[in-house]
Formats: C-alpha cells, structure tokens, sequence
C-alpha cells in the first residue's frame, strides 16, 4: 500500500491555477523528485501535503487515511509529516539543540533528557556535534539548512518533505546538505523533494516527477525521464537546464 | 648544523613569515589617519564654540526680557525651593509607586488584548469583538478625561467592592488607557514576525498557542521593547495627572506648596523630578533599540 496518495488536487491563488489536477503515490522508502521551473507548482504541492495551504478540490491519504478532510485534525497530520524549508526557517531565539528538541519535547511529549540526548546523536551523525549550543545566526547557510534537516527528522516522522532546500545556498554549501539527504535515504526516510539540482535528482530519486503549470506532466525512474522523456515539454525544460549549466 | 646556520637566523620561522602577509601601516594610510584626527578635532571645537554661542545667546535673551527678575523670583527661589523639596519629594515616591504597578497591568491587559485579537477559532469571536471595541475606545479617550470618569465614576455607581481611593482608582484609569496603546504596540510585534516561523512551527506540529508562546512572542517581545519602555516614560509623566483625583503626588504637593507661598519654584522641584526620572529610562530605551539594531543586522533569519 501507498504511504501517501495524492488524487486530483487543484490547488488556485487569486484566480490563477496553481495546481491542476495533480495525481501522484509515494510508496514507503521511496524518494519522489519534483522537478520543473519555479512557479510550476512544486512548492505548494508541498505546502498542501503539509497542510499548510488547504486544497481546493481533490483528496490526499497519508497511511489510507485522508488528512485532507475537513474534521481531520491538523496537528495531528503535521505530527507525522517532517518538513525543510528553502529559507531554513530555524528559530533565531533559539540555539540548535532548542530548535531540534522543541517538537520533540512540547508536541510529542519526549522526555527533556530523552529528547536532548537524540538531538546530539543526530547533530553528532551530521557534523554538528560542537554547534548545538550556537544560535543560528553563527552558522553558515549549510550548517543551517543540516539543523533544519536534523530538525524535521528528529520527531521520526513518516514522510519528509523537502522544498528546494539548497536553492538558498552556495554551490559550495550545497554538497553538505546534499550529503544529508543522501544518508536520511539509506535509513529507509520516504522523502518528497523539490528540486532544482537535476544531477541530485537523477542520483537518489526512484521516481521523478516533472511538472509544468500546474500540471504532472510525466514520472517514472530517474533513468527515463533525464535519458528517453516522453512528453516534449520535459525534453525542452531539461534541454534548457542543460543549456544554462553550459554558461 | 653548519656555521653558517648557527648565526642566530630563524629559518623556519622566516618561511612562516614569508607565507603570512604582515601589516605595516604604510605612509599614506598614516597621513590618511593624521587628516581624519585634524578634522575629528576640528569638529569638536566648531561643535564647543557654537554650543557656547547659543547659549550665551539664551540666557542674555531671557535674563534681559523686562519681567526676568519677577520670573527669577517666582520660578528660581532657592529658598522655596529647599522648603518645597522635601514635601514633593515624598509625594513623587507616590508616583513612583503608581507607575511602577500601572506598568505591571498595562503589560498583562496589553498582551492579553493583543493575544485575544489574534484568536482565529468562532468561538472566541464576541471576545475578539469586545478587544477590537477596548483599543477603539481607550485609545480615543484623553487620558485625563478617562480619569475623571473613573476617579468620580466608579464611586458614583455605589457597588459593593468597588475601589474607592483615589489612588487605586488612578491607577485603573492609567491601566485602561495604556493598555489599549500597549496592546497595539504588542499587536504590530506579533504581526511582524515573518509567516515563515510560524509556518515552521506548524510544520512540526505545533499547535497555535504553543507557536505563540515559544515561537512568535519570544521574538515579539524583543522587537517591541524599545516602543514599550517609550510607552513607559511617558506613563511616568503621566502618573501626576491621577492628582486631578486629590492624591498627595508630587504635583499635587506642589501645588499645595504655591497656594500658600505664591511662589512657583515647587513645579520646578516637580518637574526635575519626573525629569530625573525619565532621562534614564529614555537613554536606557536608546540603548536597548540600537543594540537590538545591531543584532538584527549582524546577520538574521527569516
């Protein structure tokens, strides 16, 4: 069974369709790459999963259950679901290990201890053993976006969703955070991402999808759509990817 | 180890400081340095001279204008003056005393108002209506027409409980009037605080209040400080209107001494007073805004 099912979601903005009729299933352990131009939708499909925007028609299951309905509760679905910004998005009055244990801690009821001595395991994994007692603004946009990783994963959430997470940074950071993501997919973490890193994509993705306007174009293995593309508007926007990287 | 290396040269500390550029201050940036220091000087003495022109220029202005040795007696006694302080003095202890509990209400009535206003859920919707009505209303009334109405109101209906000291009743006329500014100013706080963190913290679950209470007010509260205590000296001044009540305050104190002496030095001794009281808050405020300037340049996150 899916672990997360997304049918038919139109998602508009003052008017404009943002999402059309979106269909799309994520299996357990499966890593889903959103690919396409900004403004394509990748963002707020997110957002919906998260419920952070609501939906305008269609339904979305997480574990068979639809969280989309309108008496299901919200925090309850959050609780589950992890999720990375573009911006980081950390707490700027807080220090690391305070980011990381606040959900743990207020929202899952983890023992203050208990809930500390994860979050320095996991900034231990990742290279960031010595900065849990920092507050964000004293770390570099990679070492940021790593906390706000370590941040979503250390409520063990079901799903991970990650929204052009190295969009913000210098390519210099970027292979970090990438890192990051590379580790949390051989732990068996189901992540959803959006992405702008075609060469990422290809490399972790099982499934990738391309979406244009609004619209799921075409999925499948990372293999079919960067080598053989189906629809003509993925073999444009990849030929114009390639192009701009050859500047 | 030859003769020739034996002679005392440090060959391996040289490499070391071959390879890290050392900086001598050269001649122009000396000379550069030398100008700044000629024109910080400069300044300073165009800054001492004109500051002396004007004042000079005050006081000859005022000391010549005809009534000046009437006013010099009226205003300036050192006699009046010493027989005044000591009774105005006790009396701005008063002021002191009901600032410093105003203060405490106004920030609860100001944050829960704030806090109410930002409720979403239906259920609280007359409570969200009666908060919009409280700042509406409160902010509109002159702080010292609220007083009266308070001071000679509330006694008036007769209730049983009801406050009847002036003093108690001063203090909940202040309360009512700063709390709807001081709402206001937490309101504009909470308001400012990017979408992002908030959508960040609901991202991990967290549910409204528990978004308010460790996410968004923490850096709320912050932002506001600087207007708050602003909000804060001017309080201070304003505890002596609570005198129109009869309490014996500073200015009322005064205005006791005046009527027996008709001499007006002891508003004087008043106005040092709260003057002596304030400047230290205000530049404290000063402080306190360019430092969290300072932070929010320094580098912040949205």
């Amino acid at each position: 069974m899916s672990l997360l099912t997304i049918e038919g979601v139109w998602k508009h903005y003052h008017g404009l369709s943002v999402l059309r009729g979106i269909d799309l299933e994520v299996a357990p352990h499966e890593v889903v790459c959103l690919i396409g131009a900004s403004g394509s939708g990748k963002s707020t499909l997110l957002r919906c999963v998260n419920l952070l925007e609501t939906i305008d028609d269609g339904a979305i299951h997480l574990d068979g259950v639809e969280i989309t309905d309108v008496r299901a509760d919200a925090d309850d679905v959050r609780r589950r679901i992890g999720m990375v910004f573009q911006a980081y998005n950390l707490f700027p009055h807080m220090t690391v290990l305070d980011n990381i244990t606040l959900a743990p801690r207020k929202v899952h009821g983890v023992r203050p201890e208990e809930a500390e001595a994860r979050a320095r395991e996991l900034l231990d994994r990742f290279g960031l053993a010595d900065k849990a007692g920092e507050y964000p603004d004293r770390l570099s946009g990679g070492q940021q976006q790593r906390v706000a990783v370590i941040r979503a994963v250390a409520t063990d959430p079901r799903l991970l969703l990650l929204d052009e997470v190295t969009s913000a940074l210098d390519p210099t950071l970027v292979t970090e955070v990438l890192g990051v993501i590379r580790e949390l997919k051989e732990t068996g973490m189901t992540m959803i991402l959006a992405t702008h890193e075609m060469g990422f994509a290809r490399d972790i993705a099982d499934t990738v999808c391309f979406l244009e306007g609004g619209v799921l174009l075409e999925s499948g293995p990372p293999e079919q759509i960067f080598s053989a593309p189906e629809h003509p508007r993925t073999r444009a926007f990849l030929q114009r990817v390639l192009e701009a990287r050859r500047m | 180890m030859t003769d020739g290396q034996s002679a005392g040269s440090p060959v391996p500390t040289g490499d070391a400081e071959r390879a890290e550029p050392v900086w001598v201050k050269s001649e122009r940036q000396l000379r550069r340095e030398a100008e700044l220091r000629a024109r910080g000087r400069r300044s300073v003495s165009v800054a001492t001279a004109s500051t002396i022109v004007v004042m000079v220029a005050l006081v000859a202005g005022i000391t010549s204008s005809p009534g000046w040795p009437r006013v010099q007696e009226l205003f300036f006694s050192p006699q009046a003056f010493v027989d005044a302080l000591p009774d105005v003095l006790r009396g701005f202890l008063l002021n002191i005393k009901i600032f410093l509990i105003a203060e405490v209400f106004i920030l609860v009535v100001g944050l829960l108002v704030a806090l109410v206003r930002g409720l979403r859920s239906p259920v609280f919707f007359p409570l969200r209506a009666l908060a919009v009505l409280y700042t509406d209303v409160f902010r509109g009334i002159p702080t010292i027409l609220l007083i009266y109405l308070v001071g000679f109101g509330i006694p008036a209906l007769q209730l049983q409980g009801t406050p009847s000291d002036p003093v108690t009743l001063g203090i909940i006329a202040l309360v009512l009037s700063y709390g709807a500014y001081v709402a206001e100013v937490f309101r504009a706080g909470i308001e400012s605080v990017h979408p992002s963190q908030r959508a960040a913290a609901r991202s991990l679950a967290l549910s409204h209040g528990q978004t308010m209470r460790h996410v968004v007010l923490p850096q709320a509260v912050r932002r506001v400080a600087p207007p708050l205590l602003n909000d804060f000296v001017s309080l201070q001044k304003d505890s002596a209107l609570v005198s129109v009540l009869g309490p014996l305050e500073a200015l009322r104190q005064a205005q006791i001494h005046v009527a027996s002496s008709f001499n007006y030095t002891p508003y004087l001794v008043a106005a040092l007073l709260f003057i002596g009281l304030t400047v230290p808050l205000a530049r404290f405020t000063d402080h306190l805004a360019t430092r969290i300037a300072r932070r929010q340049t320094g580098g912040g996150t949205a």
